[in-house]
């Protein structure tokens, strides 16, 4: 009888974990396969090679460089993002802000914004011989202003993904606000809580799950860092290498040296130090939590 | 309960977590297969007789390209020849088409007939093969109606590999509206030119003799053009040496404009530059033939300002190189090479031309460019200046015995990693061209040459 119900069960699952397969683990071990060969571009065919790709990958200065970049994005990036969409979450849900519901929506508006069109806006923005940048520098009466010269060239980036995700962040915090129930305000207006012990009391905790995820997400995010510096290394080819992140020197290696295998290697390294970035993470955000 | 949630929430993330890392995956998986299909074995043997048959019997062909004329002579092309279809499709251009051709080309399937090729990629198709040599239909007999470079730049090894189409001569256009501004005279040769650049910069600080912030195309270009010869392959072994002299002798007068902040950093093909074309923030361009057309449609508010003059060079005699330019190949792959071999003959060598001149190309054909009625064309955009004089003059003054790398798509996708920096940085281009040669060294040896540099 069991026996039966378990196979009925099956039944059940199979579609999905078909799909599954297919979509999901046939590419991860497909990638994993392609990253113990090594195959030649031109002359000469596939070689197993073991693990050398990977040892090449922890030896290889540019990765280093790309993920040293991303980490650094990170870590300046996305507390001052969630800060913001924090602050904005709390502000609109305050009850006091005018037109609240014109901010969430002027906020989020920007992650309606096609990522590819958000960045030719910006590049167009950052532009330090016609676009708004030079505009600045004329105003000011100098050229100090240069979003996409080498030191400013992250922070650009940054600001353009910190604009891309607030409102989407503000939306995760405000809509954990929304299920706070009433009596909770209640009984600590009743026990004479003003407006910042509310939020530190009754607000924040109720946050710290949407504030966990909320954090891994960016970090993953920051970790895949593609479409940005890929479009505006056109306006700045010098600036922008073709190992500026993880992500472009994965896809460079694949599209323009036809390393796939290399590539493979690199995508891998990559998403296990994102997963393992994100576990700790979430760790610590969850022993916090209890 | 509230355990128990976040558990479920944990669970979920780390599935999204490796979803997403998943994701990225699937885009590396996709360009690759193990079968490359690039045995140079399987030789199709052919006859000048059978690009006549294939022509008579008619049947279907695939065609890759983006040139701005493709079309049209796909159209003139299937009414001169009711029973052959051509497909053709625009796949990208450049790098996008290049990628594509190439997975098609790993994948053993996919592939069109016929496809574009820039001189430049060339090697990269025809060395492991994808290629077919068109010498086995007679082609060779058509070497006479080529300009001798174009003519070199459709070989690969002893192989030929399409005809050429269209050629991109170097020659200096210049901004007479600014010139004549700032007195400054026509440079003759280099020298004159980083002196010219000086004078203006210093006239007015806004104001740059040319842009670059480092282009592959252009820095190869100007070392061919100095003598320089930095790229030779013999079968599977390559030598690159970009510290010859004529690289040397280019970072020399070039470190000048660079180091001095002579040159604007506007880089090349964004809308900046296109501004800065139409209102003299640059004054000249050192660029291929086929710029007028573009500068035409794009830079309308250059109209009337703009000159050409031959490429200033180191001596003072005329010498030039060539800056881009396509050809027409025949994928291994196809199941009509005959039939491909056809149609890249009718573009080439045949009516197609008189399509691809009519859509304002620069051609690679002698007669066409002898024809008095191109030479003395008067160009309205140019001020009424017989353009075509100067260029097709350039035509035939371009320097012998050049070749790109093997992989010089490669190879150009880099420059902004190595050189580049150099640019940026101001620290002299030596550093920069010897960082790039050592990358290009390692990536052949990687890859199956055996490279010295």
């Amino acid at each position: 009888m069991a026996r039966r119900q378990e196979a009925k069960g099956w039944v059940f699952v199979g579609p999905f974990l078909t799909v599954f397969a297919l979509t999901f683990l046939a590419p991860i071990g497909y990638a994993i396969y392609l990253s113990l060969y090594r195959d030649q571009a031109f002359f000469g065919g596939s070689v197993f090679v073991g693990l050398d790709n990977y040892a090449e990958v922890l030896r290889d200065a540019k990765f280093w460089e790309s993920a040293g970049r991303v980490l650094a994005f990170l870590v300046v990036q996305v507390p001052v993002m969630l800060g913001l969409a924090l602050l904005a979450a709390l502000a609109i849900d305050s009850a006091r802000l005018r037109g609240a519901g014109f901010f969430r929506i002027a906020l989020f508006l920007p992650y309606a914004v096609p990522g590819v069109v958000a960045v030719l806006m910006w590049g167009f923005l950052y532009g330090d011989t016609f676009g708004l940048a030079a505009d600045l520098n004329k105003l000011l009466g100098t050229d100090a202003v240069q979003p996409l010269s080498g030191s400013w060239m992250l922070p650009s980036i940054a600001n353009i993904v910190t604009w891309e995700f607030v409102g989407y962040n503000m939306l995760i915090f405000y809509s954990a606000l929304r299920t706070v129930p009433g009596e909770l305000y209640e009984a600590a207006a009743i026990d004479g809580a003003g407006a910042i012990r509310t939020i530190r009391a009754i607000k924040l905790p109720a946050l710290r799950g949407a504030i966990v995820i909320a954090t891994i997400f960016s970090i993953i995010g920051s970790f895949q860092l593609f479409n940005e510096p890929n479009i505006l290394r056109t306006l700045a080819p010098n600036v922008i290498t073709t190992y500026y992140t993880p992500n472009m020197y994965a896809y460079n290696l694949s599209f323009a040296g036809q390393q796939f295998n290399y590539s493979a290697t690199v995508a891998i390294v990559m998403g296990v130090f994102t997963a393992i970035i994100a576990y700790v993470v979430q760790l610590r955000g969850s022993r916090e939590a209890l | 309960m509230k355990r128990l949630a976040m558990k479920s929430t944990h669970r979920r993330l780390v599935a999204a977590g490796a979803m997403i890392a998943a994701m990225s995956l699937v885009l590396v998986a996709c360009g690759s297969s193990k079968d490359s299909g690039t045995g140079g074995d399987s030789k199709q043997q052919g006859s000048p007789a059978a690009v006549d048959e294939a022509l008579k019997a008619g049947g279907t062909i695939t065609y890759w390209s983006w040139t701005p004329s493709a079309q049209a002579q796909v159209t003139a092309f299937e009414k001169a020849y009711p029973n052959v279809k051509v497909n053709y499709v625009n796949a990208g251009t450049g790098n996008d088409h290049y990628t594509k051709l190439q997975n098609t080309i790993k994948a053993g399937s996919g592939a069109p007939d016929v496809a574009q090729v820039e001189y430049q990629a060339l090697p990269q198709f025809a060395l492991p093969g994808s290629l077919i040599d068109l010498r086995q239909y007679g082609f060779d007999q058509f070497q006479s109606a080529y300009t001798p470079s174009t003519w070199a730049a459709v070989h690969a090894g002893e192989g030929l590999f399409g005809l050429p189409q269209d050629s991109g001569p170097m020659a200096l256009f210049y901004n007479k509206e600014v010139f004549d501004k700032y007195g400054l005279t026509v440079p003759k040769t280099w020298d004159e030119y980083v002196a010219a650049g000086k004078k203006l910069h210093q006239a007015d600080p806004k104001k740059f003799i040319t842009n670059d912030s480092g282009d592959a195309g252009f820095a190869t270009s100007m070392i061919w053009q100095a003598g320089g010869k930095p790229f030779t392959t013999n079968g599977k072994s390559v030598t690159i040496n970009l510290a010859d002299d004529g690289s040397k002798k280019w970072t020399s007068e070039w470190n000048q404009l660079v180091q001095g902040g002579l040159v604007s950093s506007i880089p090349g093909w964004s809308d900046a530059w296109f501004k800065a074309l139409g209102d003299g923030t640059i004054a000249t361009l050192p660029t291929g033939a086929w710029m007028p057309g573009v500068m035409e449609s794009s830079v309308k508010a250059g109209a009337g300002k703009w000159r050409v003059a031959p490429m200033p060079t180191y001596d003072g005699q005329p010498v030039t190189a060539e800056n881009g330019g396509s050809t027409q190949a025949v994928l291994k792959q196809s199941q009509n090479p005959a039939l491909a071999a056809a149609f890249v003959r009718w573009l080439n060598n045949g009516d197609g031309v008189k399509t691809f001149l009519a859509s304002g190309g620069f051609p690679a054909t002698t007669a066409d460019l002898k024809a008095p009625e191109f030479v003395s064309k008067k160009s309205a955009y140019f001020g009424g200046q017989a353009i075509n004089e100067v260029l097709t003059g350039a035509a035939g003054t371009v320097a012998p015995g050049w070749s790109y790398l093997p992989y010089q798509l490669y190879a150009n996708s880099i420059f902004g990693d190595t050189v580049g920096k150099s640019y940026q940085s101001k620290s002299g281009l030596d550093d920069g061209l010897k960082a790039w040669q050592d990358a290009l060294v390692a990536y052949g040896n990687q890859q199956g040459f055996t490279v010295n540099g």
